[in-house]
């Protein structure tokens, strides 16, 4: 027979006007199996939880009730009690009579009454408990970051300052991503390769970082603490060990024309090349499609096409028979800071949200350009060395028009949510273009100005009162040639009046996206995104880091369009996760999960169909001589999220979910 | 039966359970508390960590058991703490509200809703209406003498 201890809190007033605590407590100790039941002001309180130490070792008591506030409120505080009192933890459980109960009704006789089924559920319920212990599973403490931008370098750094080892895959060449080709960043204007660098170059030097560029992540099997990932390294046709990036191979490469991604297409590169002079690693890649050598190879030609660069190199480095080489890393946590793309507008989409605006002449309008591609004709590396020119002509624009929320915010076209960065960035390129180009006009055409940073509002100021920047509250219906311009036909809403304008330049503010790709590694992670491919945070609120899939965080543009601060932010925020991951060896988990009866189940599984995390796995069942007798279903502790799902679906029921067992609730509601 | 249908309805105080889910319902219902929100003292909750653990079996018991209405909450559709729990507890409750009416059941005196942790209002509402609701549909006679009603 159990030896039950029940404990009824008035909580001061809050419980005890309403509920008769005392005759609570007296209907619950003449209940079978209650050998205890008593009252209290405060249990919480230290008096309080020595009652129920006192009361566990008096009575010898095998399970606690306690009847009190919401468990979510003190469910750990009592059952550490419990534990320091030499009761197993999971013998102790709370019933709720004060948020479901005495704060919610005012009738005290009814009160009283639901009080005391309230308690008695878990009193029978309790009868069923089993203690349990936690579960420990080992920690493999080094992480994989999977994206090279600022918040993968950023959380690469925090992780390895940390003490741990971290893999950091880079898809491109060379790390940085997006914030390597801006010119200036808002809101200090500061030069943004100036401020990236030092902190690229910390990450290929850094010890504990090991850095793969021109890479990426190929399969990912496992689970928190013991994740298994398979790594594709592309072939750059060149052998790292030996290049020294002295550049020659660039130099005398004859293929000089090709458009350059970095610089958004208004600049050329080579066949062989480094994206840019600051590359980390600063080690060419040989684009194939492009080279004379391999083309002649794919047409069949016999004899050698090209190869100057071979015969260049000094460090005979250039492999052209080089192929994609693959490496298996295990890592106890993952990061995915994969960053963002621009919304190309101008050309059909591959799906049916993303209509393009045709009517913007992008892609087909030359001096019709995006902010990525004005960064590029800021930035003093860039085609052309800092000067705003025109990529029709090479003249100089005396006004550009600047478009905001071009595909962000329209739920008619494109995507409805706000690209939060555009309002700066436009502000921003009005500022460097007053500064290069001190009779130009700038105007900007905007439906709101969001500028919500620190510093942020000040900046826009800035942008209105010292460079002069026109701006018009309305949107642009057209952007048509105009002989040597392009006339923009918009409105002015505060005025009411149309507006047309004959500008030299226009430039597009396009909405945010993740990467191309991105539900692919979703899905080789499993991990869950929305419509728009952004990844999903487990909680948009508290959980803002973490994913639903247990050792795997986001940082940074891949989980919502947003700023560097914003990003470097967030980045430390997933470190500070992962090196709390691997504080311990071991991680600890609370032992309500699922297990699985090995004699009565008999392998349908489904479970492993209904399971949301993938956490139902095979086992084989073998006689003695190790002759297989049949093959069922085993949960990982690792895994296992403790929902219940299986145990409601398996139809032999050899599935339970530990403290939520059909016994305990049968009991419950056998109570009634 | 001399006494009105309703008028008898109207003086009997109903039974119902509801079977919640932790993350969502429960905490919602934490919160209606909080907000001393007041409501019908009918609804007694039995807390699950999810909607999905319910087996449609715990509802055939508490009817047997002498509660005459059901209430089953979770998180709203793609909610869910577990991701997929509430969708399985849908399917489920489709399917088993045939096997109620089959069973001589009326469906009525099961609700469903989806409450999130932010919902304590929409809380009290579901146990005030599902309390008179269940009010109106009278004491739930057990399946067993439905059964041998019907044979006589």
């Amino acid at each position: 027979m159990s030896r039950i201890g029940v404990f009824i809190c008035h909580c001061g007033e809050n419980i005890g006007r309403t509920v008769d605590c005392a005759q609570v407590a007296q209907a619950m100790g003449e209940l079978p199996g209650v050998v205890h039941s008593v009252d209290y002001k405060y249990m919480c309180s230290d008096p309080g939880q020595a009652l129920i130490k006192q009361a566990i070792k008096e009575h010898n008591l095998d399970g606690v009730v306690v009847g009190a506030c919401s468990p979510h409120m003190h469910e750990k505080t009592f059952r550490k009690a419990a534990a320091s009192a030499g009761l197993n933890p999971y013998l102790c459980e709370m019933a709720n009579i004060r948020e479901h109960c005495s704060w919610i009704h005012e009738d005290r006789a009814e009160a009283t009454e639901k009080a005391k089924g309230l308690v008695r559920f878990i009193v029978e319920k309790i009868k069923y408990n089993r203690p349990l212990s936690n579960i420990f599973i080992p920690v493999n403490r080094r992480a994989l970051v999977i994206g090279g931008g600022i918040a993968g370098i950023q959380a690469a750094l925090d992780i390895a300052d940390g003490g741990r080892e971290v893999i950091l895959v880079e898809k491109e060449s060379s790390i940085g991503g997006h914030m390597s080709q801006l010119s200036e960043t808002f809101p200090t204007l500061d030069c943004s390769q100036c401020i990236l660098t030092p902190r690229m170059v910390e990450v290929a030097q850094h010890p504990r970082i090991k850095l793969l560029a021109y890479s990426e992540v190929e399969s990912v099997d496992g689970y928190i603490g013991n994740f298994e990932v398979k790594i594709r390294q592309k072939a750059r046709s060149i052998d790292v060990s030996k290049c020294n990036g002295c550049g020659e191979c660039t130099k005398n490469c004859p293929n000089k024309k090709i458009p350059s991604e970095f610089e958004q297409g208004l600049g050329f590169r080579t066949a062989i090349y480094v994206p840019f002079p600051q590359a980390v690693p600063n080690i060419p890649v040989l684009d194939r499609d492009n080279c004379a050598l391999f083309k002649g190879r794919a047409k069949g030609v016999k004899k050698q096409v090209c190869g100057k660069c071979a015969t260049v190199c000094g460090r005979r480095a250039i492999d052209f028979d080089q192929q994609d080489s693959f490496i298996t890393e295990k890592v106890g946590a993952i990061i995915v800071a994969t960053g963002y793309q621009l919304y190309w507008i101008g050309k059909e989409q591959e799906s049916e949200i993303l209509h393009g605006y045709g009517e913007y002449g992008y892609g087909t309008i030359p001096d019709v350009i995006d902010g990525l591609q004005f960064e590029r004709l800021a930035s003093a590396s860039g085609p052309t060395g800092g000067k705003i020119l025109r990529p029709s002509d090479g003249k100089e624009p005396k006004k550009i028009v600047f478009l905001q929320c071009i595909g962000s915010r329209d739920r008619a076209k494109g995507m409805e949510y706000c690209s939060k960065i555009c309002c700066m960035y436009v502000a921003k390129h009005t500022m460097l273009y007053h500064h290069k180009v001190h009779d130009g006009k700038a105007i900007v055409f905007y439906m709101d100005i969001r500028a919500g940073g620190k510093g942020y509002d000040e900046f826009v100021r800035r942008a209105i009162e010292e460079s002069h920047a026109l701006y018009l509250r309305g949107r642009v219906s057209s952007l048509t040639r105009n002989g040597d311009t392009i006339r923009v036909q918009g409105v002015d809403t505060l005025s009411g009046e149309p507006v047309s304008i004959d500008a030299d330049m226009v430039v597009l503010a396009t909405a945010m996206r993740p990467q191309p790709g991105i539900t692919s590694l979703a899905q080789k992670l499993s991990v869950s995104y929305d419509l728009h491919g952004f990844l999903n945070e487990a909680h948009p609120k508290l959980r803002p880091v973490e994913t639903n899939t247990a050792g795997i965080f986001v940082a940074g543009a891949c989980q919502a369009p947003r700023d560097i601060p914003d990003s470097v932010a967030m980045a430390s925020a997933t470190a500070s996760k992962v090196l709390g991951l691997f504080s311990n060896e071991q991680l600890e988990r609370e032992p309500l999960i699922a297990r699985v009866d090995r004699q009565t189940c008999t392998g349908c599984f489904h479970c492993e169909r209904v399971c949301p995390y993938g956490a139902v796995e095979r086992f084989e069942v073998k006689d003695r001589k190790g002759n297989l007798i049949k093959v069922i279903a085993e949960v990982n502790q690792g895994v296992c999220q403790g929902c219940g799902t299986c145990q409601a679906t398996c139809p032999s029921k050899s599935i339970e979910l530990d403290g939520f067992t059909d016994e305990q609730i049968f009991a419950a509601v056998n109570a009634l | 039966m001399s006494v009105p249908a309703k008028e008898k309805a109207s003086s009997f105080e109903p039974n119902i359970v509801a079977f919640v889910c932790n993350w969502c319902t429960y905490t919602g219902a934490d919160l209606a508390g909080t907000s001393r929100l007041n409501m019908a003292p009918n609804v007694r909750i039995i807390r699950l960590p999810c909607t999905g653990r319910i087996d449609t079996l715990f509802i055939l018991k508490a009817f047997e058991r002498g509660a005459d209405g059901v209430i089953v909450s979770g998180c709203h559709p793609a909610d869910c703490h577990y991701t997929a729990g509430n969708y399985h507890a849908r399917r489920r409750f489709a399917v088993f509200r045939e096997l109620m009416e089959f069973m001589g059941v009326d469906p009525q005196r099961i609700t469903f809703s989806w409450v999130s942790a932010s919902e304590g209002g929409k809380w009290a509402e579901v146990v005030n209406s599902t309390t008179e609701k269940v009010r109106e549909l009278g004491p739930f006679v057990s399946y067993p003498r439905v059964a041998h009603a019907q044979v006589k």
